[in-house]
């Protein structure tokens, strides 16, 4: 029976909500190893983290119920154990890093004590725990280990508190570590390394790893094998490569064919006259933090150029800067021979109509007490020589239909709206204004791969339809890949780099573009492998 | 931290001031209290040298500036009343109600703690169900109608507990129990829904998969975050102590400050009415300022 | 997670999504029924019972309550003069409620309009409004009350301005905290780029967000300024015989406590009840008025009906 350290069987959870019983997830499977990893892939409401909690005991029962199904730790069912017998294992055996580790950590005590609990939950004592919590801050890498266990969460860098969760995880040397999408908030320099430390940490001590996650680049860079997950069941599991190489299951192919980075890029047109908007040596500062120092370029019309910087790079002040959501400190913004920062008040009414805004978050970037109808037709009561009164319903379909949702939608509120349909609305309510520019701020980060690539598929329709310009700004590469005419880098508050996308993709000049390119994980499991064995050489190469 | 406290001085002394300018001012108008301490048959030379005395005589900006004159020397004046310095009687009746306070709040604070973060474990639960409503019913009671319906039932019936006074420990079972009911609901259920908030998060997830026990991670990893919004509430609860009990006091004969400010209202004694009102401000100002100091030794994250 | 598209099926109209919102909490659905009885009360009980009220009948002095052969107005007893307690507990339901709603509505009004623009301006007058808000609530509310009410009468409309005064700070604190955080918010954000004015976010986009809040707010002070009215005229600086409102009802009866306890039990009764229901309906409209929230009751709604 103990074949496997750890084994999901036929288990079936389910949720008593709003509309009724939901089936999280339906008669699942899987299993891992010792020293192997094992990831779960799926979008949002796939049901990947369901199993994990069931696992670790998290799931709040009610409103949730256990249907059916066994989770054997080495051939032990969990499910018949006791709450205190799953304690005990909980952290000792099997430990568990989340997505977040800001809101996971504990913002009112240490570090220190919060990696020095674990181990005392587990009868280890105080003097013991204590020192083995700095052991284990220099063992993941962490400056200044002695001085780090007195700090609190929120006095690190998001990087580093995803250290101290694995730190605060593998505390016990437990035998199964699982990672509920661990570097999904990181920066892809930052998500390399903690990858590759979780990846030391199991040649260390042999754990298994189960790594739950979206992303199929994450997968392909450390997964032995992985299980796909859609609607709650598993659609396909097997080897990382063989599944990408070879998927199965419709669900696997779209996904695996949704992934950016993949397509032509655009050849790049010559556009000659007028730029729409000259940017030139724009700065903001926030007291004597500089966020732009001096950023300077054009956008043609009809052209898309992309800002792919990481956090800290200024990319999000400048397009706040450009709208006048923060006033800059000096340069200038040439839109149409007029200059956007010195812009008088009434003029820059009217130039709101011209440039639009896409926000990340469209939960947040709808007021969630209007309507759809109110929301689109907002447009045009802020600005009545757009549209007549008496058109306003019709025009509001028509836009719905564009973005393709449909027109009785009108009357319902955001919140009664998935992600990717919320963020269609605020694409319409841009629309509604007739501009020639949108900005689109991080307009896709928040979206599933799938929905991901519906909405850029969208935003490039319109752009034909349209005559558009788009400020795209991502943090993503491969987002932009596809989509853009050309590359902007930003650094620190710099442009780093700039040029069409093809030249900027496929020859960077820079270091830092380059060190991005290289960060940013390749869905092809091959691919990844080929690149870990080159990092490996080069490594042996300079020892 | 100095410049917060100075400007958080600084602040409440601006307020202080409008409010003893305006208490002044609004105090004068309600009329001469002549007449309430001489008798009827008293004649014009004699209620002519009580105004002399008292200085009721001059226009009211001069009264104004004499007073402000001696409050700068640290003289708040004489009570008509009692014949005796304007601050001894209102330190004595401060005395009593800060004591009411402290001992109040104490019980109030650490019961509805507890009972609210075991109610917020168990939500839609038994003991959540009676917690909810009792503290309903407590937020929603008339204190003085409490009041006397507990003297009606122990005192006059019972005989267990005295009607009013101060002299035993038994004395002060009855103010107590009234004074608590109304701060008692309310922050019950404040500390009820951040509790449920703190309990729900993400790091008591990371604490269960920690394979911490349940009652530490009630009382060690919720609780510490979920008291910051209490602790505002407890405040509010407390200053309102502070500005006087006065129905409580009334109806227990408790010589508190808040029986004083409306007694030296009534019968005119205006300087233990400003008195009385400054020292209750000086202590709702440094009851703020351990507020405060209680956030930032709660939540790291908070420097001033 | 909660992406789930929802199909909310509309065109009952908002009466009857109200009356089935409220039938989904039953303490709510009690609580505004009497509630109903109160206002009904307040609004007719004089017209209805001015002259059994007034009526002086020296057989039931202090009669106790729930002796039927007195008649129906006699049910509750009588107090010291004979006049029967029920109609008079129904007539005082007016000047409460009145004092109350009044004071309510005023502060409101004066509070969120004046926390609406200190919250959103960023200039000078975001700076003193609050300090105002704080020279108020260091101000010990009762002696405001005694001090005003012994220059001018204690007439219903001087109670109300009093009452409203120290509830401003309510509102104002609460309209501005609010303000300042949904002021950030990315669809006000949205609403500036679309070049929507002041006027238009503050009113359009800021207001109806934080109305249920101010409107639950409300509802608990409504309470709050009852038992305040009532403290006042138990302390006899309130309202004035023959004026009669619970808190004085309760005042008076003290005096008889030892002999004929239900003078002040009755009226003091009203006053817990009416409270106890403001204070359920006041946590109904936290979940009922928020779109995000309101599953809850309606699922519970379908699982009852």
């Amino acid at each position: 029976m103990a074949d496997h350290l750890l084994e999901v069987r036929n288990l079936s959870v389910e949720f008593h909500t709003a509309q009724g019983v939901v089936k999280a997830v339906e008669d699942v499977s899987w299993h891992l190893d010792r020293g192997e990893t094992l990831a779960i892939l799926g979008e949002s409401g796939s049901g990947k983290s369901v199993s994990a909690s069931a696992v670790m005991n998290l799931i709040d029962m009610p409103p949730g119920r256990i249907r059916q199904g066994k989770i054997l730790l080495d051939g032990k069912d969990l499910l018949k154990m006791t709450d205190e017998e799953r304690r005990r294992i909980n952290g000792k055996r099997i430990a568990m890093v989340f997505q977040d580790p800001l809101a996971h950590l504990n913002p009112v005590y240490t570090v220190g004590w919060q990696i020095a609990e674990i181990m005392r939950v587990h009868g280890t004592p105080q003097a013991d725990a204590h020192a083995r919590a700095l052991a284990l801050l220099k063992r993941v890498g962490l400056p200044e280990p002695e001085a780090a266990l007195n700090k609190y969460p929120h006095q690190f860098s998001g990087g580093q508190r995803q250290r101290l969760m694995i730190a605060m995880a593998v505390a016990m040397k437990p035998d199964i570590l699982i990672a509920d999408e661990p570097t999904t908030a990181l920066d892809v320099t930052v998500q390399a390394e903690v990858l590759s430390l979780m990846q030391e940490l199991q040649k260390e001590t042999g754990m298994g790893i189960l790594l739950i996650t979206h992303d199929l680049g994450v997968v392909a860079e450390i997964a032995d094998r992985v299980v796909v997950m859609n609607g709650g069941r598993v659609v396909e599991t097997g080897q990382a490569a063989e599944v990408y190489t070879n998927p199965q299951h419709p669900y696997t192919k779209k996904l695996i064919g949704a992934a950016p980075g993949k397509g032509e890029m655009p050849v790049e047109g010559d556009r000659d006259g007028e730029p729409l908007l000259k940017v030139q040596s724009l700065q903001k500062s926030y007291g004597a933090f500089h966020a732009l120092k001096g950023v300077t370029f054009t956008i043609m019309p009809g052209e898309t150029v992309a800002v792919v910087g990481e956090s800290g790079s200024g990319k999000s002040t400048l397009a706040r800067a450009l709208l006048r959501l923060e006033e800059p400190n000096g340069g200038k913004a040439i839109y149409r021979g007029r200059d956007l920062v010195t812009m008088a008040p009434k003029d820059l009414f009217k130039m709101r109509r011209d440039i639009q805004m896409v926000f990340q978050d469209p939960t947040q970037s709808l007021n969630p007490r209007m309507t759809v109808y109110q929301i689109i037709a907002e447009a045009w009561a802020i600005h009545p020589d757009i549209l007549p009164k008496s058109q306003w319903r019709g025009r509001v379909s028509e836009l719905l239909t564009k973005v393709g949702l449909h027109p009785e939608m009108a009357a319902r509120y955001p919140h009664q709206f998935s992600g990717g349909q919320r963020q269609r609305i605020a694409i319409a309510r841009a629309l509604a204004m007739e501009p020639s520019l949108i900005i689109c701020d991080e307009a896709v980060s928040a979206l599933d791969v799938s929905i991901q690539a519906q909405v850029i598929q969208l935003l490039d329709g319109l752009r034909k339809e349209f005559d558009l310009s788009y400020l795209f700004i991502a943090h993503d590469l491969p987002v932009v890949r596809d989509f853009a005419d050309r590359v902007i880098v930003m650094k620190a508050g710099r442009i780093v780099e700039e040029g069409p996308v093809r030249q900027v993709f496929d020859h960077p000049r820079e270091e830092y573009t380059r060190a991005l390119l290289a960060a940013s994980l390749d869905p092809d499991p091959n691919v990844q492998a080929a690149r870990r064995d080159a990092r490996r050489n080069m490594e042996t190469a300079v020892a | 931290m100095r410049q917060f406290l100075g400007k958080r001085a600084f602040a409440s002394a601006i307020s202080l001031v409008g409010l003893v300018i305006l208490v002044f001012f609004l105090s004068r108008l309600t009329g001469d209290p002549t007449d309430l301490y001489l008798p009827v048959d008293a004649s014009l030379e004699a209620r002519e040298q009580f105004r002399e005395l008292h200085g009721f005589n001059d226009p009211l900006l001069v009264q104004f500036g004499r007073y402000v004159w001696d409050l700068l020397h640290l003289d708040f004046g004489e009570s008509i009343r009692e014949a005796r310095p304007a601050i001894d009687v209102v330190l004595q009746g401060f005395g009593w109600t800060l004591s009411l306070a402290v001992v109040t709040m104490s019980i109030v604070t650490v019961a509805a703690v507890v009972i609210g973060s075991l109610a917020a474990f168990r939500v839609g639960g038994i003991f959540d169900r009676l917690a909810t409503f009792f503290s309903l019913i407590g937020a929603s009671a008339p204190d003085f109608w409490i009041a006397i319906v507990a003297i009606v039932i122990f005192a006059v019936n019972l005989h267990w507990l005295p009607t009013s006074g101060t002299g035993t420990v038994w004395h002060w079972i009855l103010p107590v129990a009234v004074l608590f009911i109304r701060p008692f609901g309310l922050i019950l259920q404040v500390v009820r829904g951040s509790m449920i908030t703190a309990l729900s998060s993400a790091y008591v997830k990371t604490a269960k998969a920690k394979g911490v026990r349940a009652r530490p991670i009630i009382f060690v990893h919720a609780l510490r975050n979920g008291l910051l919004p209490v602790i505002t509430v407890i405040g509010d609860q407390a200053a309102a102590i502070l500005n006087g009990a006065v129905v409580v006091e009334t109806i227990f004969g408790f010589p508190g400050i808040g029986k004083l400010m409306i007694d030296s209202i009534l019968q005119r004694d205006f300087a233990v009415v400003l008195a009385a009102i400054m020292i209750s401000a000086l202590a709702i100002f440094i009851m703020n300022l351990l507020i405060d100091m209680a956030y930032a030794v709660l939540d790291p994250r908070i420097r001033y | 997670m909660t992406d789930t598209a929802t199909t909310t099926p509309r065109g009952k109209g908002p009466f009857g999504t109200f009356l089935k919102l409220l039938w989904a909490d039953k303490f709510a659905f009690v609580a505004m029924l009497f509630l109903a009885v109160v206002i009904f009360c307040a609004l007719f009980g004089p017209w209805l019972m001015g002259d059994a009220a007034g009526g002086l009948n020296l057989r039931g002095r202090n009669a106790p309550p729930f002796q039927f052969d007195l008649g129906w107005a006699m049910m509750l007893g009588a107090d010291s003069l004979g006049r029967p307690l029920l109609p008079r507990v129904i007539i005082a339901a007016q000047n409460t409620m009145m004092v109350a709603a009044g004071a309510v509505l005023c502060s409101m009004i004066i509070g969120t309009c004046l926390g609406l623009v200190a919250g959103y301006s960023r200039g000078r007058l975001g700076q003193i409004i609050p300090r105002f808000a704080d020279v108020i609530m260091s101000f010990p509310s009762l002696l405001l009350a005694v001090i005003v009410l012994y220059m001018l009468e204690p007439s219903v409309t001087n109670i109300i301005i009093v009452l409203a005064i120290t509830r401003i700070p309510v509102y104002l604190r609460t309209a501005r905290a609010e303000v300042l955080e949904i002021r950030e918010r990315m669809f006000v954000q949205a609403a500036t780029v679309m070049g929507a004015s002041s006027t238009r976010i503050i009113f359009r986009h800021i207001l109806p967000v934080i109305l249920p809040t101010l409107i639950t707010i409300a509802t608990l002070d409504f309470a709050f300024v009852m038992l305040a009215e009532s403290s006042l005229s138990f302390l006899g600086i309130g309202i004035q015989a023959p004026e009669i409102t619970w808190g004085l009802m309760v005042s008076q009866g003290r005096a008889y406590l030892t002999n004929a306890w239900w003078l002040s039990f009755w009226p003091g009764l009203a006053i817990i009840l009416t409270t106890l229901s403001l204070n359920l309906i006041s946590n109904w409209l936290r979940i009922a008025l928020d779109p995000a929230q309101r599953w809850r009751l309606e699922m519970g709604g379908r699982k009852n009906g």
